[in-house]
């Protein structure tokens, strides 16, 4: 199941070094019923067959719908699930097929920042505990006096004042909280950060603070982003590149303004002609794609093309076959037998 | 990176750092406006130091022990006996403190075997789950399944008579409560973002149990803690009372009401007196524990 994309595939996809390589990617839970013999009655498939690479210093947009396995391509790419199938590599490390030491170098480099500033922090740990955390686990920083200093360090750097380092989590506002996770992140000097919603539980005034921070710490540190969200705009502002991922699939993959501009699949054109426009007369004049039905079940998903149910264009060929992965310009990828 | 210019300091930062308050400061101060629990904590404590004191605060620390006196046997409460003498002549007050040791450190000496065993099983079932959670909470139900009294009673009986025999009777009917507790704490928390944060730092999963998981299910088990102490004592006391658990002449309250049973009637001070410290301490317990369950929800605390 590894690397079932042709070697062609592969060459045209490298850009320049890439840091992580995700190959055809799969996690399906298991669905299992049954009370003392328990057979497996079928699986969701929340991730199935993902394919892109995300070069060094940049930032990937991954957005879609509630329930469309973005938050769980992420985890299971930094290996915080076990793949079902397919391979993820970060800076060279199989996430899901190596040693322990290989991983534990894996966890120092690559980091995650959760949706939820409220639930991501341990309640009963000061500041200094949990920023210091990665610095503790990897043995960073042994010395408790060094480790403060570094702590102070980060805060100071997201934007948080030093003097309160010894206080908890729950006397920081929704924004602050956010701004520990992103310095807990950073503290083990990673290159790679997957930015699980960072900002959809924040204030829309605190959003754009947390983005210009995480952007600000790219240009510093080199970091590279995979940004989850469902917020398209923002994703248009801060991501080089953007894939679309429906049901458990990414449909479209692009630079970042030419999926903008040019969206080739139709599931795309429907999630961008919903982004509201913020003038009233283009926004009458233009087509608002609306989608018939509701998201399919995961667990039995259509067969063919995954969005051809609710597709305005759907053709015979796509209730049949699964659509071909192909780049269809320059770095632009679909899947769609319509285009 | 410190120094470097540009810095901006987010403007929400709050300038003064004012006086931060732990969780257990913030249960104390909801603590200490409730009336029973503060009459609870004073009756507790006047037993403890009573039966750490006993040989101190009356003066027959023998009769205490069980020596017996004849001659002054069934004597009503008086100046020299304030709560009287019993069948043997024993001064009531001297067996109440020295029935106490057994009593108060049998309950304490339950709930800690049962907190010991019952967290951490509870622990590892919730965070691992599978079959390790099925092998342990099976177990759980195989104990729960018998009525406690009479499972420690088979037990005891089992093992002979005797305090420590009594003890780990009625601790093994104890522990399968905490396990339950915990685990399902155990299942909410393994959930929780800042528990999947330490996997993704690459903290090892005993680890987590220990740093994120134990500490954030303590309150609830502490709370369960002091108001089992009442009944655990209670417990300890019925078994004592049937003839398990320290055996005469040494004084504990529940053989102290079997011995006073027969003459009750007539002479009713010295089974009433070691009822009553019974009965006030589980009620103690009980004001504490409720008091401390108040506190520890943020949500009924008082300010």
């Amino acid at each position: 199941m590894i690397a079932v994309q042709a070697p062609s595939t592969e060459d045209a996809m490298q850009t320049s070094q890439p840091l992580v390589k995700v190959r055809d990617l799969r996690k399906h839970f298991p669905v299992r019923r049954g009370l003392i013999i328990e057979r497996q009655i079928g699986s969701v498939k929340a991730v199935d067959g993902i394919t892109f690479d995300i070069a060094k210093g940049e930032t990937l947009g991954l957005v879609g719908e509630s329930g469309c396995g973005k938050t769980t391509a992420g985890r299971t790419i930094l290996g915080l699930y076990p793949a079902t199938s397919g391979q993820a590599l970060i800076d060279g490390i199989d996430v899901h097929h190596s040693n322990r030491e290989a991983i534990k170098m894996l966890r120092r480099k690559a980091q995650m920042i959760f949706q939820d500033p409220y639930a991501s922090l341990n309640p009963r740990w000061t500041v200094a505990g949990i920023i210091g955390e990665p610095l503790r686990v990897h043995n960073i920083l042994p010395d408790p006096q060094a480790r403060a200093e570094r702590v102070k360090e980060l805060m100071l750097r997201v934007g948080l004042s030093p003097q309160l380092i010894n206080r908890f989590p729950h006397e920081f506002s929704g924004g602050q909280r956010q701004r520990i996770g992103v310095a807990r992140a950073l503290a083990s000097n990673p290159s790679f950060i997957v930015c699980d919603e960072p900002i959809s539980a924040l204030d829309v005034s605190i959003q754009a603070q947390v983005v210009n921070l995480l952007e600000d710490l790219q240009d510093e540190f080199g970091l590279t982003y995979l940004f989850i969200a469902h917020d398209l705009s923002m994703v248009r502002h801060i991501c080089d590149r953007v894939a679309v991922m429906y049901l458990g699939v990414i449909v479209e993959l692009a630079e970042r303004d030419e999926l903008y501009e040019h969206p080739l699949h139709p599931y795309t054109q429907a999630l961008l002609s919903a982004v509201p426009i913020p003038d009233p007369k283009k926004d009458r004049s233009r087509q608002r794609i609306i989608l018939a039905g509701d998201v399919p079940s995961p667990l039995n998903p259509p067969p063919g093309c995954r969005f051809h149910p609710r597709c305005p264009i759907a053709m015979d060929q796509c209730s049949r076959i699964q659509p071909e992965w192909r780049e269809v310009a320059p770095g632009h990828w679909v899947a769609c037998h319509a285009v | 990176m410190q120094g470097a210019p540009g810095i901006e300091v987010s403007p929400f930062v709050e300038p003064a750092p004012a006086a931060t308050y732990s969780e257990w400061r913030l249960i104390w101060r909801s603590f200490r406006q409730d009336k029973l629990a503060l009459i609870g904590l004073a009756i507790i404590l006047v037993f403890i130091l009573g039966a750490a004191f006993a040989p101190l605060l009356t003066p027959y620390p023998e009769q205490g022990r069980g020596d017996p006196n004849i001659l002054e046997k069934f004597k009503p409460p008086s100046a020299a006996h304030p709560l009287g003498t019993d069948y043997l002549g024993r001064d009531v007050l001297a067996r109440v403190l020295y029935g106490g040791r057994s009593s108060l450190s049998m309950g304490f000496l339950v709930v800690v075997i049962a907190v010991l065993i019952g967290v951490p099983l509870g622990a590892i079932a919730g965070y691992l789950g599978g079959w390790v959670d099925e092998i342990i909470m099976r177990a759980t139900d195989v104990f729960m399944a018998f009525p406690s009294l009479l499972l420690a009673l088979a037990i005891a009986s089992a093992l002979g008579a005797g305090f420590t025999n009594t003890m780990i009777a009625i601790a093994v009917t104890w522990w399968p409560w905490y396990t339950r507790l915990v685990r399902s704490q155990t299942l909410s928390l393994r959930e929780r973002f800042f528990v999947e944060a330490a996997r993704s730092i690459g903290l090892p999963g005993h680890k987590i149990v220990l740093t994120h998981v134990l500490p954030n299910v303590m309150t609830p088990v502490w709370v369960q803690a002091t108001l089992d102490l009442g009944s655990a004592i209670l417990i300890s006391a019925a078994l004592n009372f049937v003839g398990l658990g320290v055996q005469p002449p040494a004084a504990d309250w529940g053989n102290m009401v079997s011995q006073g049973r027969l003459y009750f009637i007539d002479r009713p001070w010295f089974a009433g007196a070691a009822g009553a410290a019974i009965f006030l301490t589980v009620l103690a317990f009980n004001f504490i524990g409720d008091a401390l369950r108040d506190a520890a929800d943020p949500y009924l605390r008082r300010t």
